[in-house]
């Protein structure tokens, strides 16, 4: 039955709904999946070995009358940042290789509330910090459209599972840009909420006042559909946000059904222009606005003058909250704990696990952050960096006075090859120019297929950015542009992906 | 502006944040943040004092819980990735430093 | 390591002016811990809990773990800070305090920085021959607790030399409020005396406030003394620098206050006398040989890396709320005290006992659990004190006000004496239980029963049977000897004035 895995999840929840399938049957299909090409893709750092019970149990729920939420008996990705009372959670880290949390995240116990089956963990760049999930301990994950490709970063994993149909859904976090850059490059759709909107309970912190948690679908009703299940005020949260949400999965149908395109007013920002961005990127951007002034919208060019400190101050707020973050790990409670020799003091210990269990990126950022922070140099950089957000915030407060949402290509250029940027940290950051200004102010941000870039055949996305707590606008101008672009396509942009899994392969 | 990122530096750093750097460690890590500082020193030029800083993207203010006694571990739970652990308790090997 | 040299308390003050300043972590007595929902040890509930079964995801650092604000630890920290005379903050943030050590769950504790609670405030310390010393507060300011270490292997559970240490972080998350003091001149001799009074002070506040248990002896009340000296200027001149100040910890009573304040005067005179310097550090108070040693110094002892804390958000305390605590505020120590005089009703001289002897609370606690003033001044004043001052420890770390009033109705229903009730003190000092435990325990109750008081008066009366002729002859404190003979063969467990009355019966029949 493998065309169960090629379907998006809202289609398979009817069926569901209707009795067509059991979500045993819907499992099982995607263990298959994985079985058949995680060992190319090394999307999944774990996979469940319950799936079918809890799957289970979710057809006997049915049978039995029970009323169950729309997205019941679904599979599930869960990035490997989320924590798991059933399944280790690692964040990509050695340093947590086995990390069984007595409790979980916030975001999955909702998820397992509202009947959806968690298929397994996925691979991530260590601790969240990277772009292309090169940084993973455990090897990095593989572009579905081109296995010599990264997937993305740092939530590389999740993208390539929905990618690959090897899930439906998937969760993923976004810091800079984590979730919708995979989204990019893989041809997927990711979505960063508001600040605040969706609970940290229980997502590993890299840096807290940028992290977000999202949904990683192939559809942005099935975006919708997962968001309203994660989302909304936990009081394990103190960031969390208070007020009821609207429905995403009822705006993301508004999208797609009505006249949202016309007289929205897109922005698209000057101090970005097409030259600093890969030509087949930039190509199809220009192809998705224009689709969308066919459609009746008004593309507006705005000015966003601090977006270009948006990556120094970036690096300077997340190493900084992050060197704070990342200290829990130090072998006393949990995790990894080396030893050098026998009469070792416990700050021996600890400096020896850390060295031993931390990646180079998570070293090196880990240094720099504590640099920021450092008696005498606070000011100038940490401070300094939280006050270009204040700026960045002013730029899309002003911004947003004169249009609905912003556009932008989702990243400067399309999936480049594993190993091409690994040695260049610096250009490996500047991946997330365009990502990181949404973290930085707490806007939501939401990235769709566009296309495929024209000189190498690789997927591009178009981001959409728009006031915080406006995330319903991103569903549903999303949606819009969705529908009209597979309606000019003929079909999803991933129908067009290479079919992965002739290689064979078995994990 | 030229960022002042030595070895000794480094190393200092290193000692702050508990993580023990080998000389090569030291040596890469010194060219690469000295590159990196330099790019993200900018910012120090467009925050001027008039600027105030932010430090929570959403303002919030007096988010509280009531003083009731919610969810606890268990001792087993509070222990069960403990690297080691006697008598109820989590075990470090000596500890030099202060007294409490 | 040699002794320090200590030079003479008087010649000390001769020379130099003592300043002082003082930080003191009071535990707030809160259900749950300042950022989780975990019981608080330092309730009195949860006394006595086993290690590590009251913690949270976060006060041990869990990845994923966040922090939650207490709100009534906040209301506890505004009361205080009002109490003290402190401006509260109109907003003041959380800040993580960034450090490496074992008993921190998160190697970071959340505190506040730049922004306490409250600020600028002073407070009135009274000495012993009633003079009012102003301290200045300069914040107080909300943070949580570490957890506990125990150090194993080493001489006396002494970290030097331990083979490994235990965690347990069931303190880890605690309330605390720490409160720090502006530089306080002036107190000369009576500098030791103040330190003691100023700890008293502020006991006596968080107790009047309900909201610490404040039980030096169990860590609910800390204090740091900062202690330097300074040259006296001549006549004319004006003031010489501040000094080089050292910080003493590990003071655990208010006894050990004054003692650490006095020797460490004592012990910088010596040193800038013979020329040296006094090294800016943390010392380590030894209440066994009373001294100080000097704590390890640490590389990165100064570079906490302080900023906002993103996990929380500001706290902005309205008005109403401000008003609405001060109003609920008790008065003032000072007209607290005039209040209890009158109600109690004691001379002068007794209460200023009370006073002096920082047992005010104690007597004021015991009085509301039933006993009279005069029992509980008895008491108090008498017996605990005396036991205390033999075993060099605070009084009222002794014995609880709702012990000592137990015992005191024991007395009063006739069921002890008062040589007994003193047994049963000792008992209950010794930790043996309740008043009525350790008497059920040792047997130690009156005898009432008059039948078994006659058959030993009977028999001491055979032992000396010219008693009764005495007696009724109208020498009546013959019984004295029978009195005396029937207490040791009842050991003491007899009622003296019952067993008179039944003599003098047994004389008129």
């Amino acid at each position: 039955m493998t065309d169960l895995t090629r379907l998006s999840a809202a289609a398979l929840a009817d069926k569901l709904a209707a009795g067509e399938v059991s979500s045993v049957d819907a499992t099982q299909a995607h263990l298959d999946r994985i079985a058949e090409v995680d060992g190319d893709v090394h999307a999944f750092l774990h996979v469940s070995d319950h799936a079918l019970a809890v799957a289970a149990d979710i057809d006997r729920r049915r049978a039995a009358g029970e009323s169950l939420g729309a997205l019941a008996g679904v599979p599930l990705a869960i990035k490997d940042v989320l924590v798991t009372t059933d399944m280790p959670s690692t964040s990509g880290s050695k340093i947590l290789e086995g990390y069984m949390s007595p409790f979980d995240a916030t975001v999955v116990a909702r998820s397992r509330a509202a009947g959806l089956v968690p298929l397994g963990k996925t691979n991530m760049d260590e601790f969240a910090m990277g772009s292309s999930t090169e940084h993973s301990a455990y090897g990095p994950t593989r572009n579905p459209w081109d296995l010599d490709r990264i997937p993305g970063g740092s939530g590389g994993g999740s993208a390539a599972a929905v990618a690959a149909f090897e899930a439906p859904l998937a969760l993923g976090s976004d810091t800079g840009g984590s979730i919708r850059q995979p989204a990019h490059v893989t041809g997927t759709v990711g979505l960063k909420p508001t600040y605040g909107g969706v609970s940290r309970y229980g997502a590993i912190a890299l840096a807290s006042s940028l992290d977000q948690v999202g949904p990683v679908t192939r559809t942005v009703l099935d975006a919708g559909l997962l968001h309203d299940v994660i989302g909304g005020h936990d009081p394990h949260d103190s960031t969390s946000l208070a007020e009821a949400w609207p429905s995403f999965a009822d705006a993301a149908r508004e999208g797609a059904r009505g006249d949202v395109l016309k007289g929205l007013k897109v922005g698209v920002i000057a101090e970005l222009p097409d030259s600093g961005f890969q030509p087949g990127v930039s190509a199809s951007f220009r192809a998705a606005l224009a689709t969308m002034e066919a459609h009746g919208a008004e593309i507006v060019e705005i000015s966003a003058p601090h977006f270009e400190y948006g990556v120094a101050a970036y690096y300077l707020v997340l190493p900084a909250e992050a060197s704070s973050n990342l200290a829990k790990f130090d072998s006393v409670r949990f995790g990894l704990r080396v030893t050098p020799h026998a009469n070792s003091t416990v700050e021996e210990v600890m400096a020896a696990t850390r060295d031993a269990g931390f990646g180079d990126e998570v070293k090196r950022r880990i240094i720099l952050g504590t640099y920021a922070l450092s008696a005498g140099y606070y000011d100038a950089y940490y401070g300094s960096a939280q006050k270009v957000r204040t700026l960045i915030q002013r730029d899309f407060d002003a911004a947003f006075t004169q249009v609905d949402v912003i556009a932008t290509p989702s990243a400067p250029t399309t999936a480049f090859k594993l190993g091409e940027k690994i040695d260049d940290p610096l250009q490996m950051y500047l991946n997330d120019v365009t990502t990181i200004p949404a973290n930085l102010a707490g806007v939501p941000g939401i990235s769709i297929p566009s296309g495929l870039a024209e000189e190498d055949g690789l997927p591009v996305g178009i981001q959409f950015l728009a006031p915080a707590r406006e995330d319903a606008r991103l569903y549903r101008v999303g949606a819009a542009l969705e529908a009209a672009l597979v309606d000019s396509w003929g079909g999803p942009l991933l129908d067009r992906a290479p079919v992965v899994g002739t290689r064979g392969g078995v994990r | 502006m030229v960022s002042e990122i030595t070895p000794e530096l480094v190393r200092h750093l290193g000692v702050l944040a508990r993580i023990q750097l080998s000389d090569e460690e030291v040596e890469r890590l010194t060219g690469q943040l000295d590159v990196i500082v330099d790019n993200i020193a900018k910012v120090s030029q467009v925050a001027t004092p008039d600027i105030p800083a932010t430090s929570h993207p959403i303002a919030l203010e007096n988010i509280f819980r009531a003083d009731e006694v919610g969810e606890t571990l268990t001792r087993e739970q509070a222990l069960s990735n403990a690297p080691d652990a006697a008598d109820g308790r989590f075990r470090v090997t000596a500890i030099l430093g202060e007294e409490q | 390591m040699a002794k320090d040299k200590l030079m003479d308390f008087d010649k000390a003050l001769e020379l130099f002016e003592p300043v002082l300043g003082f930080e003191v972590h009071v535990e707030l007595n809160t259900k749950t811990k300042m950022f989780s929902a975990a019981g608080n040890p330092a309730h009195e509930s949860n006394h006595g809990a086993e290690p590590n079964t009251l913690v949270a995801p976060v006060d041990m650092g869990l990845p994923g773990s966040l922090p939650v604000v207490n709100e009534e630890a906040i209301r506890s920290s505004i009361s205080l800070g009002l109490a003290l005379g402190c401006s509260i903050a109109p907003s003041s943030r959380f800040a993580r305090k960034n450090y490496f050590y074992p008993d921190l769950g998160k190697n970071y504790q959340i505190s506040q920085y730049d922004e306490p609670i409250a600020f600028e405030g002073r407070i009135e310390v009274e000495l012993l021959d009633g003079t009012i010393v102003e301290v200045p507060i300069e914040r107080a300011h909300m943070e949580e607790d570490a957890g506990k270490l125990t150090h194993v292997g080493g001489a006396t559970g002494r970290i030097q030399g331990a083979e490994y240490s235990l965690v347990d972080y069931n303190r880890a998350g605690v309330p605390l409020v720490e409160i720090v003091t502006k530089p306080i001149f002036g107190a000369e001799h009576a500098a030791p005396e103040l330190a003691a009074a100023y700890v008293r002070t502020i006991r006596d506040i968080v107790i009047s406030l309900g909201i610490s248990e404040a039980r030096m002896e169990r860590g609910n009340l800390r204090c740091d003394a900062n202690v330097s000296l300074r040259p006296r200027a001549a006549e004319g001149e004006p003031a010489a620098p501040l000094g080089t100040r050292t910080e003493t910890k590990n003071v655990n009573s208010m006894r050990s206050v004054e003692r650490a304040v006095r020797h460490e005067i004592q012990r910088q005179a010596a040193i800038l006398e013979a020329g040296g310097t006094i090294t800016q550090e943390t010392r380590h108070w030894h209440e066994d040989t009373g001294t100080t040693s000097p704590g390890r110094p640490k590389s990165d002892a100064d570079d906490y890396r302080y900023f906002p804390e993103p996990d929380l958000l500001p706290v902005a305390p309205s008005l109403e709320l401000i008003e609405e605590l001060r109003a609920a505020l008790p008065e003032p120590p000072a007209v607290h005290r005039r209040r209890l005089k009158a109600d109690w009703g004691f001379a002068d001289i007794e209460f200023r006992g009370v006073v002096n002897a920082g047992l005010l609370a104690e007597v004021e606690a015991t009085i509301a659990a039933g006993a009279s003033p005069a029992a509980a001044r008895k008491w108090w004043t008498g017996e605990v004190l005396r036991i205390a001052n033999a075993e060099g420890r605070d009084a009222s770390s002794l014995v609880s006000p709702a012990d000592v009033a137990a015992l005191q109705s024991l007395v009063d229903a006739g069921t002890l004496n008062d040589k007994l009730a003193r047994q049963v003190l000792e008992g209950v000092i010794a930790g043996e239980g309740s008043p009525q435990e350790v008497v059920d325990a040792r047997g130690l109750a009156v005898v009432s029963d008059d039948g078994a008081l006659i058959a030993a008066i009977d028999e001491a009366l055979a032992a000396q049977p010219d008693v009764l002729e005495k007696i009724r002859d109208g020498k009546v404190q013959a019984a004295g000897a029978v009195i005396g003979a029937v207490m040791k063969a009842m050991k003491g467990q007899a009622d003296a004035a019952r067993v008179r009355e039944l003599i003098l019966e047994r004389a008129a029949q």
